[in-house]
C-alpha cells in the first residue's frame, strides 16, 4: 500500500494464521477426546479442515506479503 | 475445553477459552495495525483521505465492507428467514447497478475534481448553501446512526453471549477511537479489509453446513415449500403484485424504488461508503474499486440470505427435534415470548452459528460479528471527521490555518464523533422508538441528495438555486410523507398507490416521490435561473470535463470490461432464481 510499509495483507496473514491454528488445535482436541455435547454435523470434524484452510491461506499471505520483501504488491 | 456451543435461554451461546482467546488476538491486532499506521498519518491528505494510494482491491473491499456491517448481516439473514429469497433484491439490484453507475459514470467527476467528500463536491458544483445542508445532515446523522448501531450492536451481544451492554459499548467505542484517532481513514481501510475476510471465514462455513444438513438446494427448496411456502425462493416471479409475496411489494417499488432511487442514492452519494472510493491511487483504480466491491457484493447472500432460508428447513429444536418457529421481535421480547423461550427473526445466524459451530469456530463467528460492529462504527467516525472538518470547520468556523491543525481537528473530531456516538448509544438505551426515528431521519436525505448529484454531473443547465432548491424540497417532501404515514398509517395506499401495500413498500415509494420532487424542482429552478459558464463547469459535469480515454489499454485492463462480466452474472443469477 505505501513504500516500505507493511502490507494489509500481512496483517490478514497473520490473523488467519493464528486463528486458524487454534481452530485446528481445538479440532484435534475434540477428535481426541470428545465433547459431550455436540454441536450439528460433529462427525465432518469442520474445526480440523476449516483451521487447516485458514492456516495455510493465513501461511501463504504471510509470507508473500511479509515486510522488507521488495515485490510485495500492496 | 469442551463445546459450549449450545441454544439456552439465558443467552444464545456459551464461549470456550479459546474463543475468548481469539476474540482478545483481534481486538490486540486492531489496536497494533492503528499504532503501526500512526506514524504514516501526518498530513490532512494522509489522515482523511489515506493518502490516496489505495490499490483497487483495497479501495474496493472497503467500499463494500463499510457496508457489511454485523447488523447488516444478522437483519438481513433474518429478513430471509421472515421473506425468503426476496431478502436478496437487496444485495443484488439494490446494490449492483448502483455500484456500475458509480464506477462508470460518476467516479471520474468526484475523482477529477479532487474533491474530498460529497459535501466538498455540492460545493464545487452548486455553491455553499447546498454543501451547508449535506455537510451538516450528514455529519449530524453519521455520528447519530453510529450511536444507533453501537446500542443495538451492544443489544445483540448481551442476548447472544449475556456480555453487559456498558461492557460492549465502552470496550468497542474505545478501541474505535484508538485506532482511527491514531492512522485515520488509512486505519479505518486496513480494518475493513480485514473485517471483510473475517466475515467470509467465520461465516462460510454456515450455509456451507447448511447446505450438508439439508441434502443440497434441491431438498432445501422442497423443505421450504413444505415448512413455509414455495414463494420463498423466489427473486421475481412473485412480484407481479402486493399480495403474491410476504413483503408485499411489487416489482414497480422494487426495480424503481429500490435500485433507481435508494441504491443509487446509497452507493454513489453516501459518502459513508464514496470515501473509500476517492482514497484511490488514480483514476481506474476510482473506477475498478466499485466493480470489484459489486462482485464480491453478489456472493455475500450466500453468507447472510442462504443461513436464514436453511433455518426454514433445518432449525431445530435438539431436545425434541421439532422444527424451531422464530417471531417478531416484539414477540420475542414480550413476556409470554421470554417466558416460552421464543426468538427473534434477527437470531437466526447466531442461532446458525450455534448449531455447527464449537469452540474456535464459534469464537471466529463471533469476532466476524465483533469486527463488523466496529468496522461499521469506524466507518461512520471517519466519515464525519472528515466532513466536519472541511465541510464545516474549515468552510464555516476557520478558513485559513495549517494542514497540521486540521490533521488535529480530524484526530480531535474522531474522539468527538464516538462521544457523541456513545452518548446517542445511552439516549437509545432510555428510549427505543429513538432508534427507529434515527433510521427513518437517514433516508430521508439520500433520494433527494442522488438526484442533486446526478443532475449536477450530467446536465450543465442546472444551477446553484436549483440544485440547493431541489435538495431541500426534496428533503422536506420526504419528511413530509414520513410524517403523513406516523400520524395516519392507511395514507400508505397513497404513497404506494396500492392499499395492499406493506411498510416495506413505504420506504420505496417515499423515495421515488422525494427524487421526482427533487429532480421536477431542480429542473424548473435551474430554467428561471441564470445558467453558469462553461468555465465554471469544467471539471464537474458531464461535456465539460476532459475525461481520460481508455483505448490505449488491453481490453481485460479496461473497467467496462470488468463491468460487463459483473453484469452477465449478476443478470444470470437472477435468471436462475426467478
Amino acid at each position: 500500500m505505501h513504500e516500505g510499509g507493511i502490507s494489509i495483507w500481512f496483517f490478514i496473514g497473520i490473523c488467519l494464521v493464528v486463528t486458524g491454528a487454534l481452530i485446528f488445535g481445538t479440532g484435534i482436541f475434540e477428535l481426541v477426546s470428545p465433547p459431550l455435547h455436540r454441536v450439528e454435523l460433529y462427525e465432518l470434524h469442520a474445526p480440523i479442515w476449516w483451521g487447516a484452510i485458514l492456516f495455510v491461506l493465513g501461511a501463504f499471505y504471510s509470507i508473500h506479503f511479509r515486510p522488507g520483501k521488495s515485490d510485495a504488491a500492496h | 475445553m469442551i463445546a459450549l456451543a449450545q441454544v439456552a435461554p439465558s443467552r444464545l451461546v456459551y464461549l470456550a477459552p479459546v474463543d475468548i482467546v481469539i476474540i482478545t488476538f483481534y481486538f490486540a491486532l486492531v489496536l497494533a495495525i492503528g499504532f503501526y499506521l500512526k506514524r504514516r498519518a501526518n498530513t490532512g491528505e494522509d489522515f482523511f483521505m489515506a493518502g490516496r494510494e489505495m490499490t483497487a482491491w483495497i479501495a474496493g473491499l472497503a467500499f463494500l465492507s463499510a457496508n457489511l456491517g454485523a447488523l447488516e448481516l444478522m437483519g438481513w439473514a433474518g429478513a430471509a428467514y421472515q421473506y425468503g429469497i426476496l431478502a436478496t433484491h437487496w444485495y443484488w439490484i439494490g446494490a449492483i447497478p448502483a455500484m456500475l453507475f458509480l464506477a462508470l459514470v460518476m467516479m471520474p467527476f468526484y475523482y477529477i475534481s479532487k474533491t474530498h467528500s460529497v459535501p466538498g463536491y455540492l460545493k464545487l458544483r452548486f455553491g455553499e448553501p447546498a454543501r451547508a445542508v449535506s455537510a451538516i445532515s450528514f455529519a449530524f446523522m453519521t455520528v447519530l446512526m453510529s450511536g444507533v448501531n453501537m446500542y443495538a450492536m451492544a443489544k445483540v451481544l448481551q442476548i447472544v453471549l449475556g456480555w453487559n451492554i456498558h461492557f460492549s459499548i465502552w470496550v468497542a467505542s474505545i478501541t474505535v477511537a484508538i485506532y482511527v484517532g491514531l492512522g485515520g481513514l488509512r486505519s479505518a481501510i486496513f480494518n475493513e479489509v480485514l473485517q471483510f475476510i473475517l466475515i467470509w471465514a467465520g461465516a462460510l462455513l454456515i450455509p456451507i453446513l447448511g447446505l450438508v444438513e439439508a441434502g443440497g438446494w434441491s431438498n432445501l427448496q422442497a423443505q421450504i415449500a413444505h415448512n413455509a411456502s414455495a414463494e420463498y425462493t423466489h427473486l421475481w416471479s412473485t412480484l407481479g403484485s402486493f399480495n403474491n409475496n410476504p413483503m408485499g411489494i411489487n416489482w414497480v417499488g422494487i426495480v424503481f424504488g429500490l435500485c433507481c432511487v435508494i441504491s443509487m442514492g446509497y452507493w454513489t452519494t453516501d459518502f459513508l461508503v464514496v470515501q473509500r472510493v476517492l482514497a484511490a491511487k488514480d483514476l481506474r483504480a476510482a473506477k475498478m474499486a466499485p466493480i470489484i466491491g459489486a462482485a464480491f457484493k453478489m456472493m455475500v447472500p450466500f453468507i447472510v440470505i442462504l443461513p436464514g432460508l436453511a433455518a426454514l428447513a433445518v432449525l431445530k429444536d435438539p431436545n425434541t427435534g421439532a422444527l424451531i418457529k422464530l417471531v417478531p421481535e416484539d414477540v420475542a421480547t414480550s413476556a409470554t415470548g421470554v417466558a416460552q423461550g421464543l426468538h427473534s427473526y434477527n437470531d437466526v445466524l447466531p442461532l446458525m452459528l450455534a448449531r455447527y459451530c464449537g469452540p474456535g469456530l464459534l469464537g471466529l463467528g463471533i469476532t466476524a460479528l465483533i469486527a463488523g460492529f466496529m468496522s461499521g462504527m469506524a466507518g461512520n467516525v471517519t466519515a464525519f471527521s472528515t466532513v466536519w472538518t472541511y465541510d464545516i470547520y474549515r468552510a464555516l468556523i476557520n478558513k485559513d490555518d495549517s494542514d497540521h491543525h486540521y490533521l488535529n481537528m480530524g484526530r480531535w473530531s474522531t474522539v468527538l464523533g464516538v462521544i457523541v456516538s456513545i452518548g446517542t448509544a445511552y439516549l437509545v438505551m432510555r428510549s427505543a422508538s429513538i432508534m427507529d426515528y434515527v433510521q427513518a431521519l437517514f433516508s430521508f436525505f439520500i433520494a433527494p441528495l442522488f438526484g442533486t448529484v446526478i443532475l449536477g454531473m450530467l446536465w450543465k443547465r442546472a444551477t446553484n438555486a436549483g440544485g440547493f432548491l431541489g435538495l431541500l424540497a426534496g428533503t422536506l417532501s420526504s419528511i413530509g410523507m414520513w410524517i403523513w404515514v406516523v400520524s395516519d398509517p392507511s395514507a400508505l395506499r397513497y404513497i404506494a398507490l396500492s392499499s395492499a401495500a406493506k411498510p416495506m413498500a413505504e420506504n420505496m415509494f417515499r423515495a421515488l416521490w422525494s427524487w421526482i420532487i427533487c429532480v421536477i424542482v431542480t429542473v424548473v429552478v435551474s430554467y428561471a435561473t441564470r445558467p453558469k459558464t462553461e468555465s465554471e463547469l469544467t471539471g464537474l459535469v458531464y461535456g465539460a470535463t476532459a475525461i481520460p480515454h481508455e483505448a490505449d489499454m488491453p481490453l481485460y485492463q479496461r473497467p467496462i470490461f470488468w463491468a460487463g462480466v459483473v453484469t452477465v452474472v449478476f443478470v444470470i443469477l437472477n435468471l436462475l432464481f426467478w
